[in-house]
């Protein structure tokens, strides 16, 4: 149990997938400028990864590791996601509609995010058993809607200040990214 | 021919890849830390997107528009999982260094960009001229950003092994941060700024 406590909190705050792996980035910066669509994109990125990793954790080690085909991860997991945001965008639309219009254009942009596909490739490097994985999208999803959610806090008063005019916009952004990134760093003491 | 010229070199300054369209970040950034990861990832990035450019543009005509978008991605993903392939058997050390960043190409924006906004549309020859543009425009980008990273993180500047110089002064406290995942945000958000300044960029 405490393993699964580590691997959270290592995956959400020490290893954050945004500030540590870089993954994710597009949306980070680009769907961080209000607080409300960040944390629709931030919960349907969660949704998409434990979604992906409880399909694609049995499709590598049922499937793919029996033929021995390990190599073909890439493409079979692309295609995975690919039909699964698909599949979860249907199914929302029919079964909620304002869940829908809240999530809706995001979800498409999911499936080119590479924060999914990393979290079904880490699970695999680090050799996770199927309850880890799921604990480990959790909390990849839980430390990048938090690290989103942050972000756009931050850029909503941020478009009210003055930085000199060369800096404003993105480059500030990304001067922001790196002094949260930091304040991240202090976590790293929590997982021994 | 005078096509082919300006579409290669829209790439490298108007409107590159990484300092102006600001897309496929997550590879420039992560792996910037050493100058043989930049070159590294640059080789593997140009390798991909020109085939991936030179084969769809091919078969343009043959794909119906509403599955072009996975067979596209089917296809950048068969040449990604190849360069992992050549790169674990032929420089193991590199592929360690780069890890899952390789297989991650297949979701970078610039390449399923490039298929679709303009492979998918021109003929063979403007699409080889748009991708080695595109390509050496993301190749300069994250060249760049990790000189300043490893100059500065560790004082001394390597190239797969040979030792090119050591800043003095510089080598005996470096700066640490450049090397670590801060120091990306930092180098690309000073660089971005200095582009405007300089006016080669109006920002968004």
């Amino acid at each position: 149990m405490s393993n699964l406590i580590a691997i959270f909190f290592g995956m959400a705050l020490v290893n954050n997938m945004v500030l540590v792996k870089f993954l994710g980035l597009c949306p980070f910066f680009g769907v961080s400028k209000k607080l409300k669509s960040a944390l629709s994109m931030g919960i349907a990125v969660l949704l998409v990864m434990v979604v992906a990793s409880v399909v694609t954790w049995p499709i590598f080690h049922f499937l793919l590791v029996p033929y021995g085909v390990e190599f073909m991860r890439t493409v079979i997991f692309i295609l995975v996601i690919a039909s699964l945001v698909q599949i979860i965008e249907m199914t929302i639309k029919r079964t909620n509609l304002t869940l829908y219009n809240a999530l809706g254009i995001y979800l498409p942009l999911i499936t080119t995010n590479c924060a999914v596909l990393g979290i079904t490739f880490i699970n695999i490097d680090q050799a996770y058993t199927f309850s880890e994985s799921i604990i480990a999208a959790l909390g990849a999803g839980a430390g990048f809607t938090l690290v989103l959610i942050i972000m756009s806090g931050i850029r909503e008063r941020l478009d009210m200040a003055d930085p000199p005019l060369a800096f404003k916009g993105t480059p500030i952004a990304f001067i922001t990214a790196m002094l949260l990134g930091l304040c991240f760093l202090a976590f790293g003491g929590i997982i021994r | 021919m005078h096509s082919f010229t300006k579409n290669f070199l829209k790439g490298i300054i108007r409107s590159n890849p990484t300092f102006i369209l600001l897309l496929g970040l997550c590879p420039t950034l992560a792996v910037s830390t050493s100058l043989d990861n930049a070159v590294g990832m640059a080789a593997a990035f140009i390798f991909v997107l020109l085939a991936s450019n030179i084969i769809i543009s091919l078969i343009r005509n043959y794909v119906p528009v509403r599955v072009r978008i996975p067979v596209f991605i089917v296809i950048i993903a068969t040449l990604v999982t190849i360069v992992d392939l050549i790169l674990q058997g032929f420089i193991p050390a590199l592929s360690k260094s780069l890890g899952m960043y390789i297989p991650l190409i297949v979701v970078n924006c610039i390449i399923l960009g490039r298929a679709e906004a303009f492979a998918s549309r021109n003929n063979t020859t403007n699409s080889i001229a748009d991708a080695l543009g595109m390509g050496v425009g993301f190749a300069w980008a994250i060249v760049l950003i990790s000189l300043i990273r490893q100059l500065l993180g560790t004082g001394a500047l390597d190239l797969f092994g040979h030792h090119l110089f050591t800043v003095p002064g510089l080598a005996d406290n470096p700066v640490t941060i450049f090397l670590l995942p801060m120091g990306a945000f930092f180098a690309i958000g000073v660089l971005l700024a200095l582009f405007r300044w300089m006016g080669v960029s109006t920002g968004e």
